[in-house]
């Protein structure tokens, strides 16, 4: 890890809720998909939020971004709280994140084309007069490895390969000279073959340009290779958060050791073995269980504790922290 | 706009579009022809009637009908003092003119009515005249006495004692042999009409002008007032096209980012519009439009307003909010806000031009409809009051029972430029809408 230690996002207790209303007045309840998350990204740091559909990953990406507001909990960006904002802060904020998703056709508008498409934050932010736009948007686009970009610039996202797709979403996100990169899944939807291609594309700018990038994604496989920290998310909340050699040599939580052990391994006695899977359905984020989320799906859960009282972050090592009851000592 | 260009391009392969382009263009050019050759004022002018037209023959078919018929019906022949010879004698005090106004026949039909115009000029004391029909065949026939006013009108088809004298309507008894008349047989050739004047002042001078009105004017024919149906079809090409348009811009775009506003902001929002959407679909427009046109203005523009205010909240926000939700859901829009753009950026640049390509085929077949509903309109006679449309030919030759009377040319007419403009839209739209809506395409 190169850089300072300088924090560059503080999240302290977020809660992203849901209401749920019935006729449109009634409330009868909230989704949870946030529940009470805290943590710090340091500068030119890479950071893996890990976990299985629906245990409110993308919605805590989107709480970054301020597409959703959050229920209560604290938000801190470069020192600013972000809940204070005033509209001009909000729009110099989202000058300062990138945000790359997991569908790149879906994330490009289909009627503008390249040039168009890496303009419009230029034109919303009002960053230079048109010959400055031009250039930056040809250096965005060298800097994708979009070259040269007179062959790109007219085109429109459906003649783009999938992978030249989320090049130019990266050139966008890319655009404004942020500071952190929120990734969605950014290579979910791509080929095998791209995939790799993406992620170092990623990883090379995030280092030279020493961004901060917070990437999420439900594959552990690509973890080691692209982040230096791992946070681990079910049912709305951090169970393990740890660096990534640590994590995958020493998982602490029982939910971190499911999800590795879950991952396919070139190994011919596989073939023969039955896997430990942990039973049942990722929990209802509307009513969660109590005390520790993990518990009914938990093999190794104490009776009259895990059910009944949610776990602290307790350090099994250092810089390492898991939520989980087993590690209480 | 990709696929906007690309799906124009496209238009080349379907033949009924490029029929329906050409229809449409026809249309712009007399649209253009119109407006330049007969300027607004003038149109008005022409179309309010009264002395403009007193050469025209009244409800007389168009000249083409005679390509269909044998006997040729007649046109209007008009002579005038300054193309006779004029002999006179000059006494004390008092002097006589004879001016005899020549012309020659060879139709197979009599005309429609014969008028003669004067125009005498006289301080105290205006001149006598005498006319004097003179045939072919050398008869000489006394019509009558006058004393002009200064701008007189001698209706020789009107004239009762002449009728009865000549046993027959007088423009077709003078105008044949009086063995022939119960044939309705013309006798060709040179007539003459002997103006013999007496006037008794020095000063006193008389303009004649003969007219025997056809029963063929023009390529449009004319109404019961004389005018020339060739202003309104002229005329009612621009103003169609323009109340058309306007009614169908108006309409599409607001209710277009009135629905795509209900969809982004959703809540209340949303609620209201839908609402508000509701209770408009079920107020009937027609008598809404009559109720305006009876109690406060018929002016064109006036319904152009009232058409696209209760347009605005129409079924068409029903179909582009099924359209635009799932559009607001698109990642796309998720990035758009994440770079910072706001709501009127979103709606107007992200929303909308993403459904807008689906929409112009539904664009392009609501003109005519509007055109439609402008001649309805005209047709109930809530038409503009001073404009020529092709609704208020209609209006008028209903009035006067055109099809009762064999005018059939009076309803045809409007009826066809109707028709060729929803025809021409209509075979592009339907073109465009298998374009951009290639599930329609045939297998």
């Amino acid at each position: 890890m190169t850089g300072d230690n300088e924090i560059v996002v503080s999240v302290r207790d977020l809660h992203t809720w849901f209401e749920l209303r019935r006729w449109g007045i009634v409330r009868v309840g909230n989704v949870r998909a946030v529940d009470g998350i805290s943590f710090d990204l340091k500068r030119g740091e890479s950071v893996a939020f890990v976990g299985e559909s629906g245990c409110g990953k993308s919605t805590l990406a989107r709480t970054l971004l301020g597409l959703h507001i959050p229920t209560s909990g604290k938000v801190f960006f470069e020192g600013i709280n972000m809940q204070e904002l005033d509209r001009k802060g909000l729009l110099d904020y989202r000058a300062r994140v990138g945000f790359v998703q997991q569908d790149p056709y879906g994330a490009l508008p289909p009627f503008m084309d390249v040039r168009r498409i890496l303009r419009e934050p230029l034109i919303i932010h009002g960053v230079g007069d048109r010959k400055e736009q031009e250039s930056r948007i040809r250096e965005s686009m060298e800097d994708v490895r979009l070259s040269p970009p007179e062959e790109f610039l007219h085109k429109f996202p459906h003649m783009l390969s999938g992978g030249q797709q989320q090049r130019v979403v990266i050139a966008r996100a890319l655009m404004l000279k942020p500071s952190m990169i929120i990734a969605d899944e950014p290579v979910s939807m791509l080929d095998a073959s791209v995939r790799v291609e993406i992620l170092n594309l990623l990883r090379n700018i995030q280092k030279t340009r020493q961004l901060t990038l917070a990437f999420i994604t439900h594959d552990l496989s690509t973890v080691r290779y692209f982040a230096e920290r791992v946070f681990v998310m079910y049912a709305g909340r951090i169970v393990e958060k740890s660096t990534v050699d640590n994590l995958l040599e020493h998982p602490a939580h029982p939910y971190t050791r499911a999800l590795l052990d879950a991952l396919p391994d070139p190994d011919p006695e596989n073939a023969a073995r039955m896997r430990e899977l942990p039973s049942g359905e990722p929990p209802s984020l509307i009513d969660p269980p109590s005390g520790c989320r993990f518990h009914p799906r938990c093999p190794h859960a104490i009776k009259g504790l895990c059910e009944v009282d949610i776990p602290p972050d307790f350090e099994p090592g250092e810089g390492h922290t898991a939520a989980c009851w087993l590690h209480r000592q | 706009m990709n696929r906007f260009m690309t799906g124009l391009r496209q238009i080349g392969q379907y033949p009924s579009a490029m029929a329906g382009i050409l229809v449409i263009l026809f249309l712009v050019g007399l649209s253009l022809y119109a407006v330049f050759a007969i300027p607004y004022r003038q149109a008005l002018d022409l179309w309010r009637g009264g002395e403009i037209w007193q050469d025209h023959p009244r409800n007389a078919a168009p000249a083409w009908v005679n390509w269909f018929r044998l006997n040729n019906l007649p046109s209007t022949i008009i002579v005038e003092k300054s193309s006779a010879d004029v002999e006179s004698e000059n006494f004390q005090g008092w002097s006589r003119v004879r001016i005899p106004l020549e012309f020659s026949y060879t139709y197979d039909e009599f005309p429609s009515e014969m008028n003669l115009f004067l125009k005498s000029r006289f301080q105290d004391k205006g001149p006598f005249i005498r006319l004097f029909w003179e045939t072919p065949d050398g008869r000489e026939i006394l019509l009558g006495g006058h004393r002009p006013r200064l701008s007189h009108r001698v209706a020789l088809s009107q004239d009762r004692n002449l009728e009865r004298r000549l046993d027959a309507p007088p423009h077709m008894a003078l105008l044949s042999l009086p063995d022939d008349i119960d044939k309705r047989k013309v006798l060709k050739g040179d007539y003459r009409l002997v103006i013999d004047a007496v006037f008794f002042e020095e000063e006193s001078s008389l303009e004649t002008k003969f007219i025997s009105y056809g029963r063929v004017h023009g390529p449009a024919g004319t109404d019961h007032q004389r005018r020339d149906i060739m202003v309104a079809l002229l005329w009612g090409t621009p103003i169609a096209l323009a109340f058309g348009l306007l009614a169908a811009v108006g309409t599409t775009i607001t209710t277009l980012i009135i629905a795509a506003t209900g969809v982004w902001f959703g809540n209340w929002i949303d609620a209201a519009i839908q609402r508000i959407t509701e209770v408009n679909m079920i107020l009937p427009m027609l008598p809404i439009l009559v109720m305006v046109g009876a109690l406060y203005s018929r002016s064109i523009w006036v319904m152009l307003g009232v058409v696209v205010l209760l347009g605005i909240f129409s079924a068409g926000i029903k179909m582009y909010r099924a359209m635009l939700l799932p559009i607001r859901e698109s990642p796309y829009i998720e990035a758009a806000r994440a770079y910072g753009a706001g709501h009127s950026r979103i709606i107007l640049r992200y929303m909308i031009p993403r459904v807008l390509p689906v929409l112009i085929p539904g664009f392009v077949t609501l003109i005519p409809t509007f055109v439609f509903l402008e001649a309805s309109l005209a047709v109930l006679g809530l038409g503009d009051p001073v404009l020529p449309t092709w609704g208020k030919v209609l209006h008028d030759a209903q009035g006067e029972s055109a099809l009762y009377n064999g005018y059939y040319y009076w309803v045809i007419s409007p009826a066809f430029m109707l028709m060729l403009t929803g025809l021409g839209f209509a075979m592009l739209g339907f073109a465009l809408d298998r374009i951009f809506n290639p599930r329609l395409r045939s297998i």
